[in-house]
């Protein structure tokens, strides 16, 4: 067993509402995961479930109310603008929706070197780790002079997946990154981070809407529900054998690609009501 | 002054205003092309003065007062005999120089301010928004008139004490555009990135305001213009620096003498003015064009059926080509069906025979629908699969003649009882549409106007299609209310849409959708915008309406488990075609197409976690976008 790279310890965040005297929002109520190194847990909820939260916690995006987060045995939750940069060595993130995540104004060039000359590389140093980067993603070389409007989502989502590892990260936050695509565009992506994890060893937070994705994905599952994680284990235990009842809800309620086993699954959902 | 409303429409333009480069834009537009040509011509002209006239601006040969125009003099001279072209050149500096030098001073302190308002918000906000009000609260005039009564009327000094005032107007345009792109995911993913606030504001945030700020400059420097050339026409400024201004008051004195001295200044302020305004609104004309080029997103999924696509421009054509997705087959091949693909039964409800629906683009049509024929029978479900792009949200539009503008049949025909309803005119349609086929949108919050309570907006349908009374209306619509599922049907009946969850309102649009008894019903999506729990509960609801009313549903979807969940029958979708169509069970078991077998092999049932899903050897044939 190897230590924790991060560790979330009873985090709790919370939103001030609009309004004079009204109580803030609690998003997450006491949080406890943990990442280790090359690992990816996956973070499993609803919508309003806090999952996104955690992740734009873990960036230094959302607020930390009370609780820690630990950055291989450091507590980031309360850095300062400048330690959080420094952080960005280490933490990186790709989002969901790859038609707002990169700059319209922006060539993929620019995009990817903005990190790099942010740590002092110089631009012909810079322009060949890209084209590496856009290998590595498989994209052609020449997308460096084009711009994001000009590729598809499944392409924009490889670019952005190349600026999170431009700075070699050892954690990526990945937020819904594949559920803007369609099927055989998801299927590649998820291809492609598996393949990254096993060629550099980086852990992923990979946050998800969608067991099935979550199921593929991950060594460790969390299933969260309103600002607290329902169960926290194995993928294949949490998937296959869901101890609390409404990870047994969430399994019952996806549809199979199958109509003769979603008959069954729909039976055993409705019998469970 | 500009109004509020000014700003916020500069400030919408945005978006777009960050989609094409600045320059490129320019140029594109005629109008704005021609103004900034003339004006730039202008300004080349007052700073090579001294080139153009050999006259002294400030003296002149008394002997020589009020002649006309002539070959020495071009324009005449004025009562004191200085020649009016030097003048009008010379005065131009000062005049333009005090305009740029006011713009200068409110742009400066208006953008930093905006910027670091916008950006951080909060108390810093609000402080300078007490600040900027009261600014704007200040007569303006007055302040000028006792600047001048205090300090002497210096004319740089008035207008850098103007540009202070006009400040405020930029402050509040720029921190509307910034506190709505601070929020973007591409300023989020600077920050992690490790970029400083100064690079942030000046790479990703300043880029977005640009546009919206020389539109409004434009449209200000008129108003700096104007204010300037009337305090000095009134006499205010100092009467020994040439200006426009000072140049129509002496006009004014010799008015009988000599008019046409009036007419040199006056036509001067009023081209760069007509210059200025039209730049502004050809820049802003050109903005609001290329809106068209943005693309919407679904939640869960982007679709590149752009619901509401923009007028112009190929770009907002709902790419058919495969070109968003990264689909393997079929890049660079004709799609060719296997047998059976275009079957439509016996006694279908609907049947859409041949039908290709195209955008115009360049000469003649971009199909984005080719020759798809299928038909529902009663109490059928038809599922219309496939990727973004495959066309099948443009059938599903073109079957209630909801085709987005531009779009239209190109060929083949729509028919409900022996009727084709693809060439129906409006009028017809509207009879149509509700009674016999109704429609379930893929944006629940979006279909619902919040502006409305939910009842009202339950109840106007009913009463218009089926000409009930306006309590039997609402009778029905409580009770079709409870039939969808709703636990407090009179709560949400008298709810605003943004009261009720995204799964309620799916269930009310439903509730609106089978009110009026219709034969057929297309839904679009219908869950995908909802969390998996909610989505089981909405396909349950439609199986039992389905079955209680027999009605046909044609099932627009991207995703195979709900295919399989709820249809009867399925038509696979690519590139605008239908490539294989069958009963669900056989197809999911026996698929024939190979872009069916590969859209089934992409999904993630049955695959051993963490191990690849697609073979490596498979090409990688992802074209750009055209």
């Amino acid at each position: 067993m190897s230590a924790p790279l991060l560790e979330i310890k009873d985090l709790v965040t919370e939103f001030p509402m609009k309004g004079w005297r009204r109580p803030p929002f609690r998003a997450l109520h006491s949080v406890n995961l943990d990442v280790k190194p090359g690992e990816t847990v996956g973070l499993v909820g609803e919508s309003g479930s806090g999952k996104t939260t955690i992740g734009r916690a873990v960036l230094g995006l959302a607020p930390v109310t009370s609780g820690s987060i630990n950055f291989d045995g450091q507590d980031i939750s309360r850095f300062g603008s400048r330690e959080r940069r420094s952080l960005s060595k280490d933490i990186q993130v790709v989002f969901q929706d790859p038609y707002t995540s990169l700059n319209p104004a922006m060539t993929i060039e620019d995009i990817l070197a903005e990190p790099l000359i942010v740590q002092g590389l110089d631009k012909r140093a810079a322009s060949d780790r890209i084209a590496r980067l856009l290998d590595r993603v498989q994209l052609p070389s020449d997308a460096a002079g084009r711009l994001p409007r000009e590729f598809s989502g499944g392409q924009r989502q490889r670019v952005a997946i190349a600026r999170a590892l431009a700075l070699e990260p050892r954690l990526i936050v990945c937020d819904e990154p594949v559920s803007a695509l369609d099927l055989s565009t998801q299927a590649r992506v998820l291809d492609l981070f598996l393949e990254i994890q096993e060629a550099t060893g980086v852990a992923y937070l990979f946050i998800s809407h969608d067991l099935a994705v979550v199921r593929h994905i991950s060594h460790r599952i969390a299933v969260l529900y309103h600002g607290e994680v329902l169960e926290f284990g194995d993928a294949e235990a949490v998937s296959e054998n869901p101890q609390s009842p409404y990870t047994q809800r969430l399994l019952l309620a996806s549809p199979v690609a199958d109509p003769v086993r979603q008959r069954q699954r729909r039976q055993a959902r409705l019998a469970a009501l | 002054m500009s109004t509020v409303a000014d700003i916020r429409a500069i400030a919408n333009l945005t978006k777009a205003a960050i989609r094409q480069s600045l320059f490129s834009r320019i140029l594109g537009s005629p109008v704005a092309f021609v103004s900034l040509g003339s004006l730039l011509i202008l300004i080349a002209a007052i700073i090579a003065a001294p080139l153009l006239t050999p006259f002294d601006p400030n003296s002149g040969d008394i002997g020589q007062a009020l002649l006309g125009p002539g070959a020495d003099h071009w324009l005449g001279t004025d009562s004191s005999g200085r020649d009016v072209f030097a003048r009008i050149l010379y005065g131009g500096r000062n005049t333009l120089g005090g305009a740029a030098l006011a713009l200068a001073v409110a742009s400066i302190l208006g953008v930093t301010t905006g910027l670091i308002a916008g950006y951080h918000g909060g108390k810093v906000d609000t402080g300078l928004d007490w600040y900027t009000n009261l600014v704007i609260a200040v007569p303006h005039i007055m302040v000028l008139l006792a600047v001048r009564a205090a300090w002497g009327s210096n004319i740089w000094l008035i207008m850098t004490v103007f540009g202070v005032l006009m400040a405020p107007g930029y402050h509040r345009l720029v921190k509307g555009i910034v506190s709505g792109v601070r929020n973007e995911l591409y300023v989020d993913a600077a920050r992690v990135s490790g970029l400083s606030l100064p690079r942030i504001l000046g790479r990703h945030i300043l880029i977005a305001i640009r546009a919206p700020i020389i539109i409004f400059a434009a449209l200000s420097a008129v108003v700096v213009i104007g204010v300037q050339a009337g305090l000095d026409f009134l006499g205010l400024g100092d009467a020994t620096v040439p200006t426009w201004g000072t140049m129509l008051n002496e006009a004014m004195v010799n008015l009988y003498i000599a008019p046409g001295l009036m007419l040199w200044p006056g036509l001067a302020l009023g081209v760069v003015n007509a210059a200025l305004i039209l730049f502004g609104n050809g820049l802003r004309d050109a903005l609001e064009d290329s809106k068209s080029t943005k693309r919407p997103s679904r939640r869960r999924g982007i679709s590149a059926n752009a619901p509401k696509a923009g007028t112009s421009g190929s770009a907002a054509v709902p790419a058919a080509g495969g070109s968003d997705g990264d689909t393997r087959a079929g890049a660079g091949t004709a799609v060719v069906g296997v047998p059976g693909c275009g079957f439509i039964p016996d006694e279908a409800v609907l049947s859409v025979e041949n039908l290709n629906v195209g955008y115009p683009s360049g000469d003649g049509h971009k199909l984005v629908v080719k020759g798809v024929s299928f038909g529902v029978r009663r109490g059928e479900i038809l599922g219309l699969v496939g990727e973004s792009g495959s066309g099948k949200t443009q059938t599903a539009w073109a079957c209630l003649g909801l085709l987005p503008t531009g779009g239209q049949i190109v060929d083949g025909s729509i028919t409900m009882s022996g009727r084709d309803i693809g060439s129906v005119s409006a009028r017809e349609r509207r009879g149509i549409l509700g009674k016999k086929i109704a429609y379930v949108p893929q944006e629940p919050m979006s279909n619902l106007d919040p502006t409305f309570k939910i009842g009202y907006q339950l109840v106007e349908p009913l009463r218009r299609q089926l000409g009930l009374s306006k309590a039997e209306a609402q009778a029905k619509a409580l009770a079709m209310l409870a039939r969808v599922g709703i636990a407090n049907p009179e709560r949400t009946f008298d709810s605003y849409p943004h009261q009720i969850s995204g799964g309620m309102a799916q269930r009310v649009l439903i509730a609106g959708a089978v009110a009026c008894d219709p034969a057929v019903l297309i839904a679009d999506e219908p869950t995908t915008a909802l969390d998996v729990t909610v989505q089981a509960e909405v396909l349950d609801l439609l199986r039992e309406l389905q079955h209680e009313t027999g009605m046909a549903v044609i099932l627009v979807t991207h995703n195979f488990g709900v295919v399989a969940d709820l249809c009867d029958r399925v038509a696979v979708m690519q590139l605008g075609k239908i490539v294989e169509q069958d009963a669900v069970e056989a197809l999911f078991s026996n698929p024939h197409h190979p872009y069916t077998r590969m859209l089934l092999s992409s999904g993630l049932e049955d695959k051993k976690p963490r191990t690849r899903l697609l073979p490596a050897a498979t090409p990688v044939l992802e074209e750009t976008k055209p």
